[in-house]
Order: structure tokens, then C-alpha cells, then sequence
């Protein structure tokens, strides 16, 4: 009996501080974007204060600022949005079109050096992005594609293209190739055998890779820094620059605009999370 | 007509040749079983029919035309496959379907040749259910329901029993006898299970090696094998095989001393001295009395049984005959303790001689 109600105890103990250090991760995960979040209702003064001022009060004040004008401390949202928008979706779509490709082509065909590529792929990976930088800047500044839509997508394609590749090819690997092969003796060409079975079961797979893509491309702040110039193409990342002048910082303002950043990618990740967890667990669920 | 003719056929893979040239004629309408062990090239063969493997030497002729560079969906073939791959994102009508809404058929059409392959093999109930949600045997029958839907030309199996469970798999066995009796298509079957080309076969291709070894009807096979390899993959429990030599006065000695005539069958291709390897089967060696018949040619002898099998009608009795574990069969069995001696009766009619180098078989004429 004492032993019983020893381990049952313990385990009780262990659940508790299970809990505990569960709660401990997901705050450190999660103050920081609470932080931003709260700050961008609240007053200048109220951020600064030290010591901090515990019962917040609630202003609109840095949502209102930041569309006004531009003499009254606004940016301009609007050509940021637009400019995130567009660079991130058609960077994703490109990406995904050619890392899809490039997936299926590693997961089905054999050819010379194979792996030798792959791995080059995933060494592209390894370079740090602030470290092209420099070189991609001079080299599109040559070309005269900064501060342009096209230089940017460009740049995110390379980028994005390896992570897809890998992704994908992983799904594709799944599946068992008889399903073309069934399509195929079923009538098909490779190519409709390809869109009209093995791409809708790998989707999932490939939603995952899009998503990856997409928000790489949506958060991506030391390449755009370099290679934007003006609202012509400056994303949303770089435009939270707008908020620091030579001695002060915009707190309020910034996180305002970081919220308005966030919230498509939140919302964007909603919707697709199932797909996302469906896609990442691909492997371990026999179909 | 649809016949399917093999003209010596070869794969390589690089340096590797897994078919060496194989030389095949299949009737319209008939059933015929490649079998073989694992590696045998009876995979490979049957992939360069359905053009999923391409064809590095030889012709394949499908009713009549070479179709070497005809891609798959070319040849009017189906395919069942071992995995089944049945698509797992359509449910079973639009995987019935799939085939015939890819060639553009009007959409009530469609629906009717669906209903009637899902109506011969039982599918009228799972229609709407995705693959994930069927048992195995489900499985399989959509998978040969997908194959009829198209009313091909040939029917291609590649061990599509392999996946299911033994009682399972002697019921869908059955099916598919039933399926070929029913549309009368010719089938090509793959297995490595000699019990499914014994049972479902007109014509048994037996393989090794990317060779074929013997082709014949099961009985052609099991009563006449070409070679030991033949003898012991065919037939259950495989044919006992025996060491000996050949003596003057036409017995064969085995390595104890005992000698046994040499059948009549084998006696007018031996020569004295000459090293074979005996062979008979367990239902030719049998105690005396519980055989199935007495009258022939037979032999004699006793051996000391190691253990027995009771399967009801009859026991399979183990011995040592000159070092060797032979099998025997004893019908209407009475119960046999380990390390009693009995008389068997080993049926000379039916026993087979061959050359120990060459491993054929050594026949009269």
C-alpha cells in the first residue's frame, strides 16, 4: 500500500513539474510576440515608464498614427502590405513550382550524381543569407534590379528552392510508385499520371512546403534590407525600419505595424494547419 | 485474339542480365503462371509485357503487334499489382472509373461497366469508401474490379495475393479461377507460390535465374519434372531427394549399401556407375497398407520414423533414408510413436532418376 501511494506521489509530482516546465517554454515562446501585441495599444509613455506601469491603459494612438500622413508620423502601410504580398506569393509559387520538380525528379529518377546535387542543395542551405548578401547586392545593382519586385522574387526563389526541394522530395518518396505506374497502364501519360494522382497525394506535402516558403518570404529581413530602396518595393520587415530615427524609436508605432504583419501569417497558418500537421506526419500514418 | 508472344526477351541492368532471352507463346484466353523463386526475373518479364520496364533485347508481340516502344497505356493491358495501388485519394467508384474517365468515355457509360465489375466481384456496399477504409481482401477485389473495368486485352497479376492473410488468400485464389472462367481474358500471373500455379494455372512457366526451366500444364510438371530444381519447388512436401549410384544389375545403391531398382521408366538412359540423385515423392512412400495402392512397380524397405505430422486424412511421416530426411505419406493413419520401424512401400511407377551433375531428368525415351 505504501509503495502504491508512494508512486502514485511521485508520478503526481512529475506531472506537476512537467506542467511547470511546459508553461515555462511557451512563455518564452510567446511573451515576446504578447509583448508586441500589448505594447501597440498602449501609450509612448506607458512603454518607456520605468518602473513598468502594471495596469495598462488602451489607445489607438499608433494604429492611427501610422496611416495618417506622412508629416504625421504614418507610413506607408498600404505599398508595404501590397509589397509583401506580391513578392511572398509569387516567390512561393515559383519556388514550389520548381522545388516540386525538382522533388519528384530526386524522389523517381535515377541519374548521375544524385546525391552529389542533393547535397550541394542543401550546402546553398548552410550559407548564411546575410552573407549573400553583399555579393547578390552588387551583382543586381549592376544589373539594375534593385528596388524592384523582380530582384527581390529572385532572390527568395534561390533561397526558398532547396528547402522545397528537399521537402518535397521526402513526399514523393512515400509514395509507392506503382500508384503512377497503375495510372499509367490506367491510360495516363507520366504527366497526367503525375497531376491527377500523385500530386493530390503528396498535396498535403506540398501545402507544407508552400507554407514554409511562404512565411520565409513574408518574415525575410536582411536580404530585403539590402536590396529595397523606396516603397516601390520595401516589404514590411524593412518598412518597420521607418519607425527608428537617428536617436529614437518608435515603439509603439513598430509594434503596431509588426501586428499588421503577423496577422495574415497567423491567419494564413490557421487555415492550413491541418494540412501542415497532415504533411509533416506524412511518413508515420500508413494511407 | 489476344496471345501474347515473347521473343527472346532480355533485360539488363547495367552489367546485369535478369531475363536471358526468353522464348514465350501464350494462347488467347489462356492462364498462364510465371513462378519461380525471389530474383527468378518472373517480375521483370511480366513488367516488360505491361512496358513499365523497357525491353533491352527480343520482341514482345501482343495480339500480333510488336509493341516494344508502346508505352503502357498503349497495349489494352491491366495490371493488378502486389501493393494494389489503388488511388488513395478516390473513393472505390471513382477508382473503378479512373480508367475509363481518362479516355474520355461519356459519363453513363462509365457508370455502367463501374456497376457491373462492381456487381461481378461483390463491391455494391463499399462503393462510396476510400481506400484507407477497406479490409485487404476489399482491397484487392478493387483492385482486380479496376483491372476488368477497361475490358483489356490481357490481364496482368504481380503476386497480388502475397499481401493477404493464408485463408484469405486461398479464398480470393478461388476468385480469380472464377474471375477467368467468367470473362475469359488471357492472364499472365506472377507468384513465387508454387500452391497458386499449380491451382490456377492452364500453363506453368517455372523460372531461374532469368531462364525459363520447364513450361507445362501443373500435372505436365509435377509428374515429369525436367530437373531436381523442378521436382522439389513443385509439389507439397517437396519431392524427397536421394544420392546414389548406379550398379550392374540395374538398382541404384545408395550411400548406406541399400540398393533400390532403378524404375523402368529411367532404365534404358543409365549406364552402370553412373552418379544420380533418386527422387520420389511422400505420396509414393507410405507404410505398407497405408499406401494408395499396391499394384505396380514398388520397393521395399524399412526405415526408423523421426517424427509424424497428423493431418487428419493422412500423417506425414519423417525417416532417414541413407542420411538423407525422405517424407512419407500414410493414409488412414493410425498413431505413430517416434523411433518405431516400419515397412514402407516406395512406388516405383512414379519415382524419378536424375544426373547428379547435370541435375535432369533421365527417361527412357
Amino acid at each position: 500500500m505504501d509503495r502504491n501511494q508512494s508512486h502514485r506521489s511521485r508520478r503526481r509530482l512529475l506531472k506537476v513539474l512537467h506542467f511547470a516546465g511546459l508553461f515555462m517554454i511557451m512563455a518564452i515562446i510567446c511573451i515576446p510576440g504578447l509583448w508586441i501585441v500589448l505594447n501597440s495599444f498602449r501609450p509612448t509613455v506607458e512603454i518607456m515608464a520605468k518602473p513598468p506601469v502594471w495596469s495598462p491603459s488602451f489607445t489607438l494612438e499608433h494604429y492611427q498614427a501610422m496611416f495618417a500622413g506622412a508629416g504625421e508620423g504614418g507610413v506607408p502601410v498600404f505599398s508595404y502590405f501590397r509589397n509583401s504580398l506580391i513578392v511572398s506569393i509569387v516567390s512561393t509559387f515559383i519556388a514550389i513550382l520548381i522545388g516540386m520538380s525538382g522533388g519528384y525528379a530526386f524522389a523517381r529518377y535515377r541519374f548521375k550524381g544524385k546525391p552529389g546535387y542533393f547535397v550541394g542543395l542543401m550546402l546553398f542551405r548552410a550559407v548564411p543569407g546575410v552573407a549573400l548578401s553583399l555579393p547578390l547586392f552588387i551583382v543586381f545593382a549592376r544589373v539594375g534590379i534593385i528596388d524592384t519586385h523582380f530582384g527581390l522574387i529572385l532572390a527568395y526563389v534561390a533561397m526558398n528552392v532547396p528547402f522545397t526541394i528537399w521537402l518535397t522530395d521526402g513526399f514523393f518518396r512515400q509514395i509507392p510508385k506503382e500508384l503512377h505506374e497503375a495510372a499509367e497502364i490506367d491510360g495516363c501519360t507520366r504527366w497526367q499520371a503525375f497531376w491527377k494522382v500523385e500530386f493530390p497525394v503528396a498535396r498535403s506535402g506540398v501545402a507544407s512546403a508552400a507554407i514554409f516558403a511562404f512565411l520565409t518570404s513574408w518574415n525575410e529581413f536582411a536580404l530585403a534590407s539590402q536590396l529595397t530602396r523606396s516603397v516601390r518595393s520595401k516589404t514590411m520587415p524593412v518598412g518597420l525600419l521607418d519607425f527608428t530615427a537617428e536617436f529614437t524609436i518608435n515603439w509603439g508605432g513598430m509594434c503596431a505595424l509588426a501586428v499588421l504583419m503577423i496577422l495574415p501569417a497567423l491567419i494564413l497558418t490557421f487555415i492550413v494547419q491541418k494540412h501542415l500537421i497532415a504533411g509533416l506526419t506524412f511518413g508515420g500514418v500508413k494511407g | 485474339m489476344t496471345e501474347v508472344t515473347l521473343n527472346n526477351v532480355v533485360k539488363r541492368y547495367g552489367h546485369h542480365q535478369a531475363v536471358h532471352g526468353i522464348n514465350l507463346d501464350i494462347q488467347h484466353g489462356e492462364f498462364v503462371v510465371l513462378v519461380g523463386p525471389s530474383g527468378c526475373g518472373k517480375s521483370t518479364t511480366l513488367r516488360m509485357i505491361a512496358g513499365l520496364e523497357e525491353i533491352s533485347d527480343g520482341n514482345v508481340a501482343i495480339g500480333g503487334r510488336v509493341v516494344n516502344d508502346l508505352p503502357p497505356r498503349e497495349r489494352n493491358i491491366s495490371m493488378v499489382f502486389q501493393n494494389y495501388a489503388l488511388y488513395p485519394h478516390m473513393n472505390v467508384r471513382e477508382n473503378l472509373g479512373f480508367s475509363l474517365k481518362i479516355a474520355k468515355r461519356p459519363q453513363a457509360e462509365i457508370d455502367e461497366a463501374v456497376r457491373e465489375a462492381a456487381t461481378i466481384l461483390g463491391l455494391d456496399e463499399l462503393m462510396d469508401r476510400k481506400p484507407a477504409a477497406l479490409s485487404g481482401g476489399q482491397r484487392q477485389r478493387v483492385a482486380m474490379g479496376r483491372a476488368i473495368v477497361r475490358h483489356p486485352d490481357v490481364f496482368l497479376f504481380d503476386e497480388p495475393l502475397s499481401n493477404l492473410d493464408a485463408k484469405l488468400r486461398t479464398q480470393m485464389r478461388v476468385e480469380i479461377k472464377k474471375l477467368h472462367q467468367k470473362v475469359g481474358n488471357t492472364i499472365v500471373y506472377v507468384t513465387h507460390d508454387q500452391v497458386e500455379a499449380m491451382t490456377l494455372a492452364d500453363r506453368i512457366v517455372l523460372m531461374r535465374d532469368g531462364h525459363i526451366i520447364q513450361v507445362g500444364t501443373p500435372l505436365e510438371l509435377f509428374n515429369t519434372p525436367v530437373d531436381t530444381f523442378v521436382a522439389t519447388f513443385i509439389g507439397s512436401p517437396p519431392m524427397n531427394i536421394v544420392d546414389g549410384v548406379v550398379t550392374q544389375n540395374n538398382t541404384i545403391r545408395l550411400s548406406d549399401g541399400q540398393e533400390i531398382p532403378v524404375p523402368s521408366s529411367a532404365r534404358g538412359g543409365i549406364f552402370t556407375g553412373q552418379k544420380v540423385q533418386f527422387g520420389f515423392r511422400a505420396d509414393n512412400l507410405s507404410p505398407v497398407g497405408h499406401g494408395v495402392s499396391e499394384d505396380g512397380e514398388g520397393a521395399e524397405i524399412e526405415l526408423t520414423v523421426n517424427l509424424s505430422e497428423p493431418l487428419g486424412t493422412e500423417t506425414i511421416l519423417f525417416a532417414d533414408l541413407a542420411d538423407t530426411e525422405v517424407q512419407g505419406k500414410m493414409l488412414n493413419p493410425r498413431p505413430v510413436a517416434p523411433g518405431e520401424r516400419m515397412t514402407f512401400r516406395l512406388t516405383l511407377d512414379k519415382a524419378h532418376v536424375f544426373d547428379a551433375e547435370t541435375t535432369n531428368a533421365i527417361r527412357s525415351n
